[in-house]
């Protein structure tokens, strides 16, 4: 088995396992920590498509790389947006969960000024 | 293999289009909230006239205007292109988004004396973040780039959900949050295999290279899915009602008439630019059953809604249903595909200015009443007049009764469905039309009662006469000329590709 497939392998594996906690988790956090998982995967995949698309001189493909890097970018932003909401809901509500009946006990706070 | 494409006549409008409010964005983050609700207004004429010259260029041009940015054709450079639809939806998001700015001033003004406000500050850069991430999906020609504006658009979507700052606005923003987080990263996923397979994202290149493989349909798969979920179809539409209806309502309106509509355009610029010359199998059934179960489904579930907003939340997913009927109507080489396609364009427009305009009136009523709980409408007419004809008149094109832009839509998805001998579609019309007639009535009969009803405040006259413009373009869309809809054909992938393979 070459290198190419094992980490095909790999890939693939982490995205099936971020999916499965995407959907068994009902916290927002194990949520997020999910699609990094299943980022990391695809990011992966990105890699092994780059190593395929080898030509001449170049050991890789850069395109797939530099897709790669702002790839990385965007989950790391979309990753501190995530956080942020949470803190910000922890703040307001005083726990962290999606279920809309969590947020209707709560009164309507303060203008944010 | 066609020659490499070059900028053509009127391409730098494109960049216009998309620095304009990317530009914006950058002043406004240095000069403050005060100067960002001037420059997003301020701007608003400037969008208009830039989507106004786009659109007479298609026009004049008769074929899509392309800009290859920094002069490298595809693969090697990134395309910008509009075709009629690009160029209409350019329209559109330029006259919606600075109208929900224009009655936003008041709810989001800055404090008199020179003071900051948080939520001032973030509504409008955010809205001018809609209109960049808006206009590089209308126009990107690249899947990649095409990635990066759908990111765009989540991440200034989000804070406008969330921005009254309320726990239950950010829990239904964490929601809508996470479902586009995963939405965007299978849709990645889906471009990696193409990029590996064909060796580049370009639509135009791709549509050429492709070829029944597997990775292609792995691939198909993986990005509509993600593009579903981000288009709140069923049963992927559990992030929209809270999101949708907890948000201001300028914040609503763009959201709900526009957001959404983004990834839609996305999905069909997958089906129709880059998976044509793939055999049929299925999806395009899937997706008009998904979209037929989203018409009952959100129908159903708006007639139960106790709160105005929730309704009208609950109405968007059963409208973007009638979306996807554009799949099995409007693709393929048929007689009827032209009327499937323009029905389906159709319906996204009216449906955007019927949602933004009754998305405001509810926020109009909400302000006035100082709830929105439809059993206690009673009367709620007498007092404010324009602000239910507006909401009726949204609800005249929802039900797509005549005239109205909402009736086109559904006439001509309803003719292609009984050309096509596709007569389930055409129930599916029929029964959501009768649904949404249903929730119409719980809203307008209670409110046209004779009871008296005291007003906490009088309705504000510009956000009624905002709201009413809107609401009154949704049903003068239904007198579209011909040459609107020869509009829409310019660069309709259905006819260029029309040769044998």
């Amino acid at each position: 088995m070459s290198a190419s497939t094992i980490a095909g392998f790999v890939g693939s594996g982490l995205v099936g396992l971020g999916l499965y906690a995407l959907i068994v988790n009902p916290e927002p956090l194990k949520k997020l920590l999910a699609f990094n998982l299943i980022g990391s995967g695809v990011f992966l995949v990105f890699g092994l498509v780059a190593r395929r698309g080898a030509v001449g001189a170049f050991l890789f493909d850069p395109v797939p790389q530099a897709m790669v890097i702002t790839g990385i970018v965007v989950a790391f932003a979309a990753s501190a947006l995530a956080v942020a909401l949470m803190l910000r809901l922890a703040d307001e509500s005083g726990c962290i969960a999606l279920d809309p009946e969590g947020g209707t006990r709560l009164d309507d706070g303060a203008e944010d000024t | 293999m066609t020659a490499a494409e070059t900028t053509t006549q009127g391409g730098a409008l494109l960049v216009l289009a998309i620095l304009l409010p990317s530009a914006g964005i950058l002043a406004s983050f240095a000069l403050g909230s005060r100067a960002a609700e001037r420059i997003a207004l301020g701007s608003a004429p400037i969008a208009l006239v830039i989507a106004l010259a786009v659109l007479a260029e298609v026009w004049r041009a008769g074929r899509p205007i392309v800009y290859t940015v920094a002069g490298l054709s595809p693969p090697l450079g990134i395309a910008l292109r509009a075709d009629g639809v690009s160029a209409v939806m350019l329209l559109a998001s330029a006259l919606i988004v600075p109208a929900s700015g224009l009655y936003a001033r008041a709810g989001f003004a800055s404090p008199p004396g020179g003071g900051e406000s948080r939520k001032a500050f973030t509504f409008w850069i955010m809205l001018q973040g809609i209109s960049a991430a808006l206009a590089i999906v209308f126009v990107s020609g690249d899947l990649f780039n095409l990635y990066v504006a759908l990111e765009l658009l989540t991440f200034a979507a989000v804070p406008l959900a969330c921005v009254e700052g309320r726990a239950e606005t950010f829990a239904a923003a964490l929601r809508y949050l996470l479902f586009a987080l995963f939405g965007s990263i299978f849709y990645l996923l889906g471009a990696a295999l193409l990029y590996g397979a064909f060796g580049t994202l370009d639509i135009a290149l791709l549509a050429e290279r492709i070829r029944p493989i597997p990775a292609v349909t792995a691939a198909a798969a993986l990005m509509t899915a993600g593009l579903l979920a981000k288009t709140a179809l069923f049963p992927l539409h559990l992030w929209l009602p809270p999101a949708h209806a907890n948000a201001p309502a300028p914040a609503s309106a763009v959201l709900s008439g526009l957001v959404v509509k983004g990834s839609f355009f996305l999905t069909v610029r997958l089906w129709f630019y880059v998976l044509p010359g793939l055999p049929a199998i299925g999806f395009d059934a899937i997706l008009g059953a998904l979209g037929s179960a989203a018409v009952v489904f959100g129908s159903v579930l708006a007639l139960r809604q106790p709160r105005l907003k929730l309704l009208v939340a609950y109405s968007t997913i059963a409208q973007i249903g009638y979306l996807f009927l554009i799949f099995p109507l409007g693709s393929g080489l048929h007689s009827w595909t032209a009327d499937g396609w323009n029905g389906g364009v159709m319906q996204v427009l009216a449906h955007a200015f019927a949602k933004a305009a009754m998305f405001l009136a509810a926020g109009l009523l909400y302000e006035s009443l100082g709830h929105d709980k439809i059993a206690k409408f009673s009367g709620a007419a007498r007092a404010m007049p324009m602000t239910f004809l507006t909401l009726g008149l949204g609800g005249l094109s929802l039900m797509g009764l005549p005239p109205s832009g909402g009736f086109a839509a559904k006439w001509l998805l309803l003719r292609a469905s009984i050309a096509s001998g596709q007569w389930f579609w055409a129930l599916v019309l029929i029964v959501g039309g009768l649904l949404a007639a249903g929730y119409m009535y719980r809203i307008l009969a209670p409110a046209l009662t004779s009871n008296a009803i005291s007003l906490k405040a009088p309705p504000r006259r510009a956000g009624e006469a905002i709201a009413l413009t809107l609401a009154v373009v949704a049903v003068a869309l239904g007198f579209a000329p011909e040459s609107f809809f020869q509009l829409l054909d310019i660069g309709r992938p259905a006819l260029m590709t029309a040769g044998p393979p």
